[in-house]
């Protein structure tokens, strides 16, 4: 039923299949690419095309006295010894494991608090929490900057009124605190979205039966609802686990008020963009890309593996 | 990733000898065919009358000015004007431009600092064949010295930036503060400063390798050295670096500098409300104060340099940019007229008009120059403080032949100093490991 | 941050407490209105509402400060002079009025970007629900597996790439990689799964009408819903494009809004450059503006369409 079921694509074929029918095969085998093909083809253009030539490039290496050279798997040799790379995966990683599950799980609870219907002003409060993600990732970071000020901003107007010193959210030790709190900030509403969309769906038959069985609020949330939108629940976190491993935007903007606590090498992602932009170590930070890619694709089956296996 | 905006360079002159024996700096020969002949001035004229099209990549923004008078006195040339960013980020878009082969301005604007690395990746007309060889006397020698070497002129001087320290006239008054000399007093007067007023700093410093090699110059460092592809880099012994960590460390340790990172809106904000009190930094920083700390106009004051030995008369070059031919450009000749006509004829006064500092001599010590007065400095003939401090910057400063991603790296290590622990100096060595390293990778001969 | 998660986290088990027994049995006789509403949770949803507004509530009120009052005031309250007014009529006026400029390419890039993007998504998601072909296990895992490769290190070979096709400081730049929207292929697949009964399919293909005129004809009526919903995703994924148009677009009269806006806010940081932090401001709260109302207007598409889809879950 509902969202569950493409998810375990790869193995099952989803939907048709579920509902018991029988997906067509034989005369019409092939005809489902002239629905596919169109967004194979610029996929293909705008996303393998790229990987390939990645993977062409990370063979080579460019130097300024003395140009281009063939060098075998030396890039992959380096990524692997890389203490600046394993230290931002590292970073990403702390990130994921603390950020995401806050995000979700606040989505989640504002998705079924709406879906309760016991609030007052249901309307107001989904497009309230929802309207962030309109919200350019450049503008939204440029205004927890100036929030984040502890001088002229709202922490530093906050000490001033009321004769305390917050730390600063800019530090060293605070900044990832920091971006996380703007991903959140910027990404809840979205995710909200998708699990209230997943439990609108949800057959008022199934939990009905169990309040007919007395089942109270929180049993049915936890043996209904939520195993029943458990496919929307891996999607959402392997989609934030990929976004995650290529946070980018935020440290970048944020950089520039905090040059000492956002480091070139912050995140895998912003590593790649300092190699190859500032660097001109374009051949490296292709092969530093795979070997994240790689990385963050392992991740993302392990999550969809375990989230699925539940279900099963 | 911005902002390394105004650096100046010396030395590329060495830099550029040492391509040269690469053959990066010097040979123009091959790809645009007639690219080594000689263009006289005849020629460029009739260039000029026959017309076309141009794109200039720069962010500077008296050059508008400059264009719209370039278009109106050769009405069959279209110059677009481009901001493809500041700093960094137009490198980077100049590098992926020519190493993609396709987009590539005709004109470029390069800070002083990156002129030879531009230079060394075979990216830049060599101008002497326009005769720009002949420029050298018509330039203050710290510009000339970072776009020329031996006969080769890599770019045309646009401004540049001697340093003065500006102090905001009405805070040093109110606690009664002199205007500090040296750096020592610059230390005392920090102290005073802000146990007169803890919301006071003498300044902001979030760490910056614009600055801080800056600094290390006035110092008399030479810290980074270039022969041919072997560079030294030496930031732990060179004197330069010891006489700036030792004052700057403590300016550090007591809290003495704002932790506002420069051209911020919270700088802004500083400079504007008294909590900044001084800024030391390039000629060119009066427009800036003019358009961006507008409510502290009467304010501020400029001032010499502060000294590392009381009664020197040294200062440095921080910022400063210059315009380049591309190699790579369509209408390399009309590329190079407009180039010396914003910055070697009509376009430099309009540009001065606009509150750009100049490169050039005769500018430098005409009278109606020098006799300016700023009402934003309360009247002062600000420069004659800035033309004596030209004069002052010691020749033997060179910057790395990678200095933009030197730069750019710059705040993961000596950044640390600023907010942790770390000493400046464990800072600067660890830059100077970054570094080492970078060059070696790039194929220099680095420390060995 | 943490604010909002405390509160939240609690919310379900309080409700469970607060709700009373008997109160069950008429709520299965059903009626979604039916339960009763809950003052607590209200102001905890407040509490996440407020989380969320408040920043927005910066920039509204920040927008209506001059660049003097922006340095001079409390960021949360105005400041003396009212300056909104001036503050948009010189966003659209400054340079020429490029603010204008960049609003139409923005335009531009949603139109084409975010309408080829929904198209394509539903044409691969309505194959992938309803035909079993070759190669179709492959197609998500791949898509997916793309997806996990960072942005950045795709930038560089698509840079150069896009720029021996010509097609660098171009529209297509922006476009092209806009129509890919992995999410909305799989919004799309799930909807179109449930949406689209098989049975109809097949009753038109023994009318004998062909696959097309079956997809346009019978099964997109249906996928409505699912369509306004994946346009939505794709229309602010396209309007707060930022990182792709920074390295591709480096001509200011192709900025999208948001490359534009950060042009305005690195103004400040340059000799001779002229700080316009108000500008900065009052043009990002321009920018969100359409997307609000789009979202205020889609919305109400989007709940209908999704209540008639649960109707038939």
């Amino acid at each position: 039923m509902t969202a569950v079921t493409p998810i375990t694509t790869g193995r099952r074929p989803p939907a048709g299949g579920s509902r018991g029918r029988r997906v067509r095969r034989g005369r019409r085998g092939q005809v489902g690419w002239v629905f596919v093909g169109p967004f194979m083809a610029v996929f293909a253009l705008v996303f393998l095309a790229p990987i390939i030539y990645s993977l062409y490039l990370s063979f080579f290496r460019d130097q300024l006295v003395g140009g281009t050279s063939f060098v075998g798997l030396d890039n992959f040799q380096r990524a692997f010894e890389d203490e600046q790379f394993w230290a931002a995966v590292g970073r990403v990683a702390l990130f994921l494991v603390v950020q995401v599950p806050v995000m979700l799980g606040l989505a989640l609870l504002v998705a079924l608090a709406l879906d309760s219907g016991r609030i007052y002003g249901k309307s107001f409060f989904r497009i309230a929490v929802f309207l962030p993600y309109a919200v350019p990732a450049v503008v939204a970071t440029l205004m927890w900057g100036f929030i984040y000020g502890t001088r002229f901003g709202l922490v530093g107007n906050f000490n001033d009124a009321f004769g305390v010193s917050l730390p600063d959210p800019l530090s060293p030790s605070l900044v990832l605190a920091s971006i996380g709190n703007i991903v959140t900030w910027e990404f809840i509403g979205y995710n909200m979205l998708i699990f209230y969309s997943a439990l609108r769906v949800v057959p008022k038959s199934l939990y009905e039966a169990a309040e007919i069985d007395g089942a109270g609020q929180w049993r049915i949330i936890t043996a209904v609802k939520i195993p029943a939108i458990r496919g929307a629940l891996v999607i959402a976190t392997i989609f934030s686990v990929i976004g995650s491993f290529q946070l980018f935007n935020e440290p970048s903007i944020l950089q520039k008020l905090a040059p000492n606590a956002i480091t070139t090498y912050f995140t895998p992602n912003f590593y790649t963009y300092t190699l190859s932009f500032s660097g001109r170590q374009q051949n490296y930070a292709a092969t530093v890309s795979l070997v994240m890619g790689v990385v963050t694709m392992i991740i993302a089956y392990a999550v969809q593996l375990r989230g699925m296996r539940k279900e099963a | 990733m911005r902002t390394m905006t105004r650096r100046a360079m010396r030395g590329v002159g060495l830099l550029c000898a040492a391509a040269l024996s690469l053959t990066a700096c010097g040979s123009s020969d091959g790809d645009a065919g007639s690219s080594d002949k000689t263009v006289s001035g005849g020629d460029l004229r009739a260039a000029l009358k026959e017309g076309g099209s141009i794109t200039v990549w720069a962010w500077e923004p008296t050059l508008k000015q400059v264009v719209s008078d370039f278009e109106k006195e050769y009405p069959k040339v279209k110059v677009k004007l481009v901001n493809a960013g500041t700093g960094n980020d137009q490198y980077t878009a100049l590098q992926n431009a020519v190493q993609a082969g396709s987009g590539v301005p005709d004109v470029a604007q390069v800070e002083y600092y990156a002129v030879g690395q531009f230079a060394l990746g075979k990216s830049l007309e060599d101008l002497s064949r326009y005769g720009a060889g002949e420029f050298k006397a018509d330039y203050s020698p710290g510009p000339w010295n970072a776009v020329a070497v031996d006969d080769a002129v890599y770019a045309l001087p646009m401004d540049s930036g001697p340093m003065a320290l500006f102090y905001n006239k009405k805070v040093l008054d109110k606690h009664q503060i002199a205007v500090p000399t040296t750096w020592d007093e610059y230390l005392e007067a920090a102290r005073a400063l802000h146990a007169a007023d803890p919301k006071a700093y003498i300044a902001n410093d979030t760490g910056d390798a614009g600055f801080t090699t800056s600094m290390i110059w006035q110092a008399g460092g030479t810290p980074f050295k270039n022969r041919d592809t072997d560079v030294t880099v030496d930031l732990t012994a060179d004197k330069g670096v010891l006489a700036y960590t030792k004052v700057w460390q403590k300016l550090i340790d007591e809290k003495l500098l704002a932790p506002v990172t420069n051209w911020s809106d919270e700088w802004y904000k500083g400079l504007a409300d008294g909590t900044i009190a001084t800024l030391a930094t390039g000629a060119w920083m009066p427009a800036n104060f003019v358009s961006g700390v507008e409510s502290a106009s009467g304010d501020w004051r400029a001032a010499a340099l502060p000294q590392w030995e009381k009664g020197g008369e040294v200062s440095s070059e921080n910022g400063g940019s210059a315009l380049a031919v591309m190699k790579d450009g369509k209408s390399k000749d009309l590329a190079y007229a407009f180039n010396e006509y914003a910055n070697h004829s009509d376009g430099v006064q309009a540009r001065l008009k606009g509150g750009a500092f100049p490169a050039t001599t005769a500018d430098l010590s005409s009278p109606s120059f020098l006799d300016t007065t700023f009402p934003y400095f309360g009247g002062q003939k600000a420069n004659e403080i800035f033309a004596r401090s030209a004069s002052q910057v010691p020749e033997d400063w060179s910057y790395l032949p990678f200095q933009v991603y030197a730069n750019s790296i710059f705040n993961d290590s000596v950044g640390k100093a600023y907010v942790s622990d770390t000493t400046l100096a464990d800072g600067l060595k660890e830059w100077q490991k970054a570094s080492v390293a970078y060059g070696n990778d790039q194929g220099f001969n680095v420390n060995k | 941050m943490s604010a909002p998660s405390f509160t939240a986290e609690q919310t379900p088990r309080r409700t469970t407490h607060r709700a009373p027994a008997p109160r069950r049995g008429s709520r299965a006789r059903r009626s979604p209105d039916k339960p009763r509403r809950s003052v607590l949770l209200t102001v905890l949803m407040g509490v996440t509402a407020l989380y969320a507004l408040m920043p927005l509530a910066w920039l509204v009120i920040n927008a209506t400060k001059t660049q003097k009052g922006l340095f001079g005031s409390f960021g949360l309250w105005f400041s003396g002079d009212f300056a909104l007014w001036d503050n948009i009529s010189q966003t659209l006026t400054y340079d020429d009025g490029i603010f204008v400029r960049w609003f139409l390419n923005t335009l531009l890039y949603v139109v084409a970007g975010a309408g080829g993007a929904t198209f394509l998504a539903v044409l691969g998601g309505y194959g992938l629900a309803k035909f079993d072909f070759t190669g179709k296990r492959a197609v998500f895992a791949v898509v997916i597996g793309a997806v996990a490769v960072p942005a950045t290190a795709l930038a560089v070979p698509t840079f150069l790439m896009f720029s021996k096709m010509g097609l660098t400081n171009t529209p297509w730049a922006v476009i092209i990689p806009s129509l890919i929207s992995p999410f909305g292929l799989y919004l799309m697949w799930v909807f179109a799964a449930e949406a689209v009964p098989t049975e109809l399919l097949e009753a038109a293909r023994m009318d004998g009408s062909g696959e097309l005129r079956t997809f346009f004809r019978v099964a997109l009526p249906l996928l409505g819903p699912g369509i306004v919903t994946v346009l939505l995703f794709t229309m602010v994924q396209t309007w707060n494009n930022y990182f792709l148009p920074l390295i591709m677009i480096k001509n200011p009269d192709w900025y999208p809004l948001t490359l534009g806006l950060n042009a305005w806010n690195e103004q400040a940081s340059t000799a001779g450059g002229q700080p316009v932090f108000n500008l900065v401001i009052t043009g990002s709260l321009l920018t969100i503006v359409p997307l609000v109302i789009a979202f205020l207007l889609l919305q109400r598409y989007w709940q209908s369409g999704l209540a008639a889809g649960s109707v038939k879950g």
